[in-house]
């Protein structure tokens, strides 16, 4: 998983990135040209700074999104009803920690450091999926997460497989090629889950309704209220916008529910015969921005966690490095 | 190598080949603190699902890559050298396959 859509300034106060006038012309018209070509940029490459802000931007959160994305499933790892349904969930965590470092790796080719992405995580300024924010109640939550948290993230993350800037375009081919499995192991649970007992048919539908707005909200603010999807547009880093991709989502997502045998919590929803489209109702944008704002129910909880499980692994950290300049030490002297 | 003076871990290249008989291929990166646990990482992020049989590890420091600016003077002189493709060459069509 998991990006939504990555238009969230880290620093509310912060002026949205323009393209500043201060570039070489001609640098920045043979950059243009290359994007309009549907050419990719790669890292040694020229690019105007804003580009490079922008990316080092949506791909630290995309990463963070997928660190802090193990959290919730991580919490029932020890509690999963099964073996099998252990191993599943354990693989799939391990799945959302490589995509988090692929996703690091690309941001350093822009010249980011690994330690300043995680200071900004760590220190709060900067931002991560607001999905994660929230608690996974039952054990249906960790089915909803697989089926619709990775199933809009699937939606956001295949046109970002042809995003302009090289790196970040072959991360996500290797995401995308493991996120299918999430969605099925998700989706497969829960049908599972709805062969059971009555109980275990109302878990599901309460994760359901719990996590279904979440999971809209996730392709970010509506195209009328998003004034950097135009730049992303333009650079060739966002190809379709949030509202399209919410409305695919939907539309893929509201058959599947009915094969599930459960009801989508919106009174709204409806097909729309003319457009070729479900219609939906009101998302809670007030909510979503309270959330990304840090007042969501479990902002403090996840950050607090994801920093003591990175202090408390310094010590490793520290002893790899010195067992390694031993290793060079000792080398340098038998070479003496 | 240097004796790093970050707190970080290096950064090191990953090849994996994914099949015998196959080249190593460029799969990505990650830190480790040298080569033996940058093999083993590697192992556990880029072959979880039997994607190789072989891994190469190389400090990215090591490498030394062509620059952008000089793509044009290194690479465009092949362009106009049409003779080294079999496709410059017409052979009447009852030779046949050559
Ligand atoms: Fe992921
Ligand atoms: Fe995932």
């Amino acid at each position: 998983m998991y990006t939504q859509s990555f238009s969230v300034p880290d620093n509310a106060g912060q002026k949205s990135a323009r393209t500043p006038s201060t570039e070489n012309p001609e640098l920045m018209a043979a950059f243009d040209a290359r994007i309009d070509a549907d050419g990719r940029i790669e890292p040694q490459d020229w690019m105007p700074e804003a580009y490079r802000k922008t990316l080092v931007r949506q791909i630290s959160q995309h990463a963070h999104s997928e660190i802090v994305g193990m959290l919730p499933e991580g919490n029932w790892i020890s509690r999963a009803p099964s073996l099998k349904r252990k191993a599943i969930l354990i693989a799939k965590v391990q799945d959302e920690g490589g995509h988090g470092l692929y996703l690091y790796s690309a941001a350093e080719t822009l010249g980011t450091s690994r330690d300043q992405m995680l200071e900004g995580l760590h220190s709060g300024k900067a931002k991560y999926s607001s999905i994660f924010n929230y608690p996974t109640l039952n054990w249906a939550d960790v089915g909803v997460i697989g089926w619709l948290v990775d199933g809009a993230a699937i939606m956001n993350q295949i046109p970002l497989c042809r995003c302009s800037y090289g790196p970040y375009a072959r991360a996500m081919v290797r995401v995308c090629k493991e996120e299918s499995f999430h969605q099925r192991q998700g989706y497969e649970a829960l049908l599972v889950m709805m062969q059971g007992t009555e109980a275990q048919r109302a878990m599901v539908q309460d994760a359901v309704n719990r996590l279904w707005w979440k999971c809209l909200a996730m392709f970010g603010p509506p195209d009328a209220d998003s004034p950097n999807s135009a730049q992303g547009m333009r650079w060739g880093i966002k190809r379709i916008s949030n509202d399209e991709l919410r409305q695919k989502f939907i539309d893929a997502t509201v058959p599947q529910a009915k094969v599930l045998g459960v009801t989508l919590p919106d009174p709204d929803l409806k097909w729309n015969e003319e457009r070729q489209h479900h219609d939906y109702g009101q998302i809670d944008w007030q909510e979503f921005w309270n959330t990304v704002e840090g007042n969501g129910p479990c902002n403090k909880e996840r950050l607090a966690t994801r920093v003591k499980a990175h202090n408390d692994g310094q010590w490793v950290r520290d002893a790899a490095l010195a067992y390694t300049r031993k290793q060079q030490q000792r080398a340098q002297k038998e070479a003496a | 190598m240097n004796t790093p003076a970050l707190n970080e871990w290096p950064l090191w290249e990953i090849f994996v080949r994914s099949k015998q008989g196959l080249e190593h291929k460029h799969c990505g990166s990650l830190h480790a603190a040298d080569a033996a646990q940058a093999l083993h990482m590697a192992r556990d992020v880029y072959t979880r699902r039997q994607e190789g049989v072989s891994i190469w590890v190389l400090p990215s420091a090591a490498i030394t890559a062509s620059n952008p600016d000089d793509k044009g003077e290194l690479f465009d002189p092949a362009a106009d050298k049409i003779y080294r493709h079999p496709t410059f060459y017409e052979i009447p069509e009852e030779v046949g396959h050559m």
